[in-house]
This record gives structure tokens, sequence and C-alpha cells, in this order.
């Protein structure tokens, strides 16, 4: 603990202008005194010169070095002439230092509100710039595919293999559970209203065309989502902010077809495979329920299933979550190669990934349902 | 244009968005020249090198590379352009999700008829031009960030490239490996007869490798100094470029 006392100053006129008499300690820790008053009385007086006495300073850091830097800025701009030699060497040279570089010209951003015309035009030309980037990926990835119809898609297989093996038996544990528990939770719902009509039987038509035709492919989807998808904008972004990405692009290599093709294939033939399986174990999540809640045996769960679930939706689902794995895909590899230089930015593409996938899988499966309505299925 | 200039630069001017950052560019680099880019932190070096190898399309002006505009040559032209460069970017950004040895044979994969056996060999060389023989399994996050550098640089030489850019290639290497940076890209200009472009603000290197170079000014926003920097030192009048070189402020 210093022994001086606190920061201190007076101002006296001196032959050529003002004499700036500083002592004590300078500090932040001690507290720095106000100086706005000072400054104003010494730009009212406009010496011709502003020297300094430093005899009683004692100990000084940053606080005192703010203050000189605002007081020998607002000098200058007053054309009051600022005698630097007589503060003590160290200041001096820490004074050189930081008046050495002039502020940038056009440097300082103005921090000035927009006015709204403006924020909707912004928010327009951004929304529009989207757009374009979101078709010329879909174009690429177009083109990619022409690519790999040919044989000439250039990617490696053993990252195809790895992706599907990242998509698929990976992701095993957690479709079991949830699908299993989305079952469970669908036969428990039915099994409720449908013991007041004594129709129990019927929770097996209720979980199996729940399972085949909807829950198993959104699920699976909503799932790929948070964990593939966002890994997916995770991976590229991540890519992205190391340059990895630009230096495939200056081997004249394709990051579509390199990097996002394997992905979206991975995901195109996991997804189904997943879907049936969440279906399976959605249905076996109803069978747990039927058989400890309503005393129906696994025996009679199956056949009701067998008899009254035609195949056909399961064939939709399948079909559902080949398209959801597409729209996975192709959300999580956009955001990732859409994303900044920084490390946040990552975060915000993985975040973004996994909102666009489920507002796509929504909108599309919205889309699957009123077709197979209009065409009978 | 002249017979032997490899790369052309005419009234390039480079922006993010309405943010000029370099405007009226010209200059031209000539087959198996060092040539450098100096400027302050922030004046637009890097923008330009990657304008350079095609990353980024100039808001005006044009990027010649042996007579060829790149920008006005379709995408399948432009990617058979850049493929024959050699980039080494400031982090080495090698590919993390393969190996040093994966990293290396990618591009001569892509590019060569070498068997697997002949492309080992390549890699096996090339690792040990930059001091990391014997590296070829390592991952790039189990080596150090000089290391990855150097790891850059190797596969950024893979196919002996016709250019070889280098942004920062001293920035985070120990004197020695700075040192020995140097002396390999002056080997490459000699014996492959490469041209190599450089972004540094280092000056030892910049003194030791360039045979010319342009410095960029963050304010007027185009080049204020072209030459020999060893002949920029002695005559150019500019202040800036002056403590630029000579270190002061």
């Amino acid at each position: 603990m210093s022994t001086h006392p606190s920061a201190q100053y007076q101002i006296r006129t001196s032959p050529h202008g003002l004499n700036l008499q500083l002592s004590g300690d300078w500090q932040f820790q001690s507290g720095i005194p106000n100086t706005d008053a000072l400054l104003q009385q010494i730009l009212n007086t406009h010496p011709e010169t502003l020297s300094f006495d430093c005899q009683q300073l004692a100990n000084w850091d940053s606080g005192l070095m703010t203050f000189l830097v605002k007081l020998v800025n607002s000098c200058n701009e007053n054309n009051i002439s600022t005698q630097l030699e007589t503060l003590p060497t160290g200041i001096q040279k820490l004074l050189q230092l930081a008046f050495a570089v002039p502020e940038r010209k056009g440097s300082r951003r103005a921090v000035l509100g927009q006015p709204v015309l403006a924020k909707i035009g912004n928010v327009t030309i951004e929304m529009h710039r989207n757009w374009s980037d979101l078709l010329a990926f879909v174009g690429e990835l177009f083109f990619g595919f022409l690519n790999f119809l040919r044989g000439r898609a250039r990617f490696r297989y053993s990252d195809l293999f790895f992706q599907i093996e990242a998509a698929g038996p990976s992701a095993l544990l957690i479709i079991t559970l949830i699908s299993v528990l989305i079952g469970m939770i669908l036969a428990f719902v039915g099994a409720v209203q449908l013991r007041m009509f004594g129709a129990e039987i019927f929770i097996a038509n209720l979980v199996g065309l729940g399972m085949a035709r909807e829950m198993g492919a959104m699920m699976t989807a909503i799932i790929m989502a948070g964990r593939t998808g966002a890994a997916y904008a995770a991976q590229l972004g991540t890519m992205q902010v190391n340059e990895e990405i630009d230096a495939l692009k200056t081997m004249g290599i394709s990051p579509i077809e390199f990097l996002v093709f394997p992905r979206l294939l991975a995901l195109c033939l996991t997804m189904p495979l997943l879907c049936i399986y969440a279906d399976f174990m959605g249905i076996i999540g109803g069978a747990i329920v039927s058989a400890t809640m309503l005393d129906i045996s696994f025996f009679q769960y199956f056949q009701q299933i067998q008899g009254f679930v035609p195949l056909k939706h399961f064939g939709i689902g399948i079909f559902k979550a080949g398209v959801f794995g597409v729209l996975v895909a192709t959300a999580g590899c956009f955001r990732g190669l859409q994303c900044g230089r920084s490390a946040s930015s990552v975060g915000f593409a993985a975040t973004s990934a996994v909102v666009t996938s489920i507002v796509l899988i929504i909108v599309a499966d919205a889309v699957i349902t009123v077709l197979c309505q209009l065409i009978g299925i | 244009m002249t017979m032997t200039s490899h790369l052309d630069i005419r009234n390039l001017t480079m922006a993010y968005s309405d943010v000029i950052i370099q405007k009226n560019l010209n200059f031209t680099v000539s087959h198996g020249e060092v040539f450098v880019i100096m400027g302050g932190s922030g004046c637009g070096k890097s923008t330009l090198l990657r304008h350079l190898v095609g990353l980024m399309e100039p808001s005006s002006g044009d990027v010649f590379v042996d007579g060829v505009n790149l920008w006005r040559v379709p995408l399948e032209e432009r990617n058979q352009i850049v493929s024959r460069n050699g980039v080494l970017y400031q982090g080495g950004a090698l590919w993390s999700s393969m190996t040093l040895g994966e990293n290396i044979a990618l591009p001569l994969n892509e590019y060569s008829n070498l068997n697997q056996k002949q492309v080992q060999e390549v890699i096996s060389y090339k690792l040990s031009l930059v001091g990391l023989a014997g590296f070829e399994d390592y991952y790039p996050s189990e080596i150090s960030g000089g290391m990855r550098k150097r790891a850059g640089l190797a596969r950024a030489m893979a196919l002996d490239p016709d250019i070889l850019f280098f942004d920062e290639p001293s920035a985070g290497l120990d004197p020695v490996s700075s040192r020995l940076l140097d002396e390999l890209i002056l080997e490459l200009r000699d014996s492959l007869g490469a041209t190599v472009v450089i972004v540094s603000h280092e000056l030892a290197s910049i003194f030791t490798v360039a045979d010319n170079s342009i410095f960029l000014d963050p304010d007027e926003k185009t080049i204020i100094a072209a030459g020999p920097p060893k002949e920029l030192l002695k005559t150019s009048v500019d202040p800036r470029v002056k403590q630029f070189l000579t270190r002061t402020i």
C-alpha cells in the first residue's frame, strides 16, 4: 500500500502560459480525480503554452497517461503548445508511442442509429443475398450430382464411409431412446381415450400408423438436424475459419464435390434406414405400454399392426426421411460454407443450420402430406 | 505487358461491399521473380493475395496470369489455372481430418499420374525439405503451429507449382526456421524457376529474398512505392516507406 497522498493537481500561471503541477499517486487503484473541470479551466484560459511540474508526482500508471493523452489532444485542437519535455522521461516516451501512429482516416465507425427504412432495406438486401447464395449452392450441388453420375465427382470414398458411419450407426443410441419414448407417449395418449370406448386394441393402429407415416421420419430428421446438421455446419465453418476451404479452392477442387457431396450422400443413404429403425423402436415402445397398461399381449399388438397398417405407410415415411436427409445435409453444409471467419460465426452457423433444417423439415412434411392426400395415398 | 511477365495486375480495385480496400493497383511480376507485397497491418495485403490466387473477384480491374485474364475465363479454366499455383496460408490451412501425408497426397492424386509408391516418395521428399521428415502419419492437431506452417508449405510445393504464394510465411516461426524458409524460397526460384509472391512485413526476410516489391498504404488506398526493397530503402523519400523499412517511429 502506497504511503503517498492520492492524485492531486494545481494550476499556476507561468511567464508564457500555465504550469500544471501534478502530485501524489496517479493510479487507477488509488483513484483518479475527475479531470473534466481541469480541462475546461485550461481551455477557458487559453494559454500560449502548457508546461508540467512533476516533482511531487509519486507512482503513476495508465490512469495518468489517459488523462495526459486527453489533455494533449485537447490542447493540440485548441492551438495550445504543450511542453512535454517537462514531463518525466518515461511518460514522454509513452506519449510519443501513443501519438506515433495517428488515427487512420475513416477508421472510426459512426454509431448513428439507422432510419427504419434503411434497416428494412438492409434486411431485404441481406435476404436477397441469402437466397442468391442458396440458389447458387443448390446449382453447384446439382452439377456435383451430375459429375457423380458420370463418375467424375472428386471426393474420397474414405470420407463417404466415415460420414456414413458418423451419421448412421453412431446415431442409433439416441434414435433408440427417442423413438421408444415417442412410441410410449403416443400409446399413453391414445390409451386414455380409447379405453373409454373399450377400443384398446386400436392402440396398435394408432402407434403403428403414427410412427410409420409421420413420427418415425419426423423425429429422426429432427434428431439428425440437431446432431448431424449442426455438426456439418460446425465442421465446414471451422474449415472456413482455418482457410482449409480456401486451400481446396486454390487447388481447383470444388468444396461442394469434396466436402458437401460425401455428407449429403451419407445422410441420404442413412436417413431412410434410421427411419425404418425408428419406426420399429417406436412400435416396440407402444407395445410396452399396451402390455403393461392395457393387457394387450405382444402377439395381439403386432398382429393388429400387421393387419391394419399397410406397408405403403412405411413407404411414405421412408420417402419423407430421404427428403429430410437431403434438406438437413443441404442446410448444414450451406450454413457451414456461408460461415464467416471468426469463432462466433461458427456457433452462429451451427445454430442457423439447426433452425433452417427444422423449418425446412416441417414445410416439406406439410407439402408431402398434402400431396399424399391429393393423390390418395 | 512484357513477354516475361507472369502476373499482370491492371487497375485492380478491391472492396468489401462498398468499402474500398485498395484501388488502381498496377504492377507486374516477372517469371522467376521473388515479389513482396509490403505494407502495414490492415492495409489489404492478404486481400490482394486472395485476388491473385482466384479466391476473390476484383471490384474492378483485371488479373492476368501468363496473359490469361483470370476473371474473364470459365470456372473450369480458372480452376485449371489456379491448380498450378501453390499457396501457403497464414495458419498453414492443413485439412484437419487428414494426416500430413494425406494432405500432400491429395493434390498429387488429383493432378498427377503418379502411382501410390511414387506419391509416398514425393511426400517424404517434400516433408524433408521443410524439416518434417517422418511426420507423414501425424494429424495437424498433433503438431505445433510452426510445424503446421511448414507442412502447409510442403503441400503448397507438392506439384512443383509455377507460382508460389506465401501469406506471412515467417509469422510464428523461430528465427532459424524463418531463415531456412528464406533459403528454401530462393532455392525454389533458382532450381525450379518458380515465381514467388510473398505477403510479409518481416524486414529481415524481405531484404534477404525480395527481387521486387510494392508498398500498399491504407490511407491513400493504393501503391505508394514500388521497386526492389533495398533500392527503396536507399532512394524512397516517402516517410511512410522509410519508417517501415527502417523500423522507426
